[in-house]
């Protein structure tokens, strides 16, 4: 996937790699699915679901990507904001 | 997504993925710090150790970590999960053996 640029919209991507079997996943379960904004590229990174398994890793580009709560939970207050650090495999343009 | 919080549980979510559920709601998050026991020392200098010799990485602790099953995982504390794992990946790599383990575990300061 080409580099995403801060302020694109983007969506995570609605997959359960764990109810398939060993996995080491970094994308947190709320997240799956849903739709955020790039806020900030922090770089590349060999990919931990492979570091986990001591396979060979190849880099990976990491973002900070934007969520409003509202979007996740019922009960969240306006205004706020969840950054969360996401590989780039786990991202689909929205 | 106003049905985000009647979709909990996801029975997909593995159990260690513990962020935004809704039992957060009803009960208090722990954000006191906690007292380091030596023990819990003993086991953070040894998973440096095996870190700096290249033998497990962080990732792999990790792993070895998420896969303690539910109901060990949530009777364990901390530094408890991260000896398993680095048990776990230790035998797995055939670092050490099962008749070692057992042998040192027979004497060790290790088990509070």
């Amino acid at each position: 996937m080409s580099t995403l640029a801060p302020g694109q919209i983007v969506r995570v991507r609605d997959d359960w790699p764990e109810a398939r079997g060993p996995v080491h996943i970094r994308t947190p379960h709320y997240l799956r699915g849903r739709i955020g904004t790039i806020r900030k590229i922090l770089g590349r990174f060999a990919n931990p679901e492979d570091l986990a398994f001591a396979r060979p890793a190849p880099s990976l580009t990491l973002y900070h990507v934007a969520f409003d709560p509202a979007s996740l939970w019922g009960d969240a207050k306006a205004g706020d904001e969840i950054l969360v650090e996401l590989y780039e495999s786990w991202l689909e343009e929205a | 997504m106003a049905d985000a919080a009647e979709t909990e549980p996801n029975p997909a979510r593995a159990h260690h993925d513990l962020g935004g559920i809704a039992k957060y709601m009803c009960e208090a998050v722990d954000t006191e710090p906690h007292e380091l026991t030596e023990f819990d020392r003993e086991v953070d200098a040894l998973r440096q150790l095996l870190g700096m010799k290249r033998v497990m990485s962080v990732d792999e602790l990790r792993r070895g970590i998420e896969a303690i099953q539910e109901a060990e995982y949530h009777a364990r504390s901390y530094y408890q999960r991260w000896i398993r794992s680095i048990a776990d990946n230790l035998l797995r790599k055939g670092v050490i053996t099962t008749a070692e383990l057992e042998a040192a575990l027979a004497n060790s300061r290790m088990c509070p």
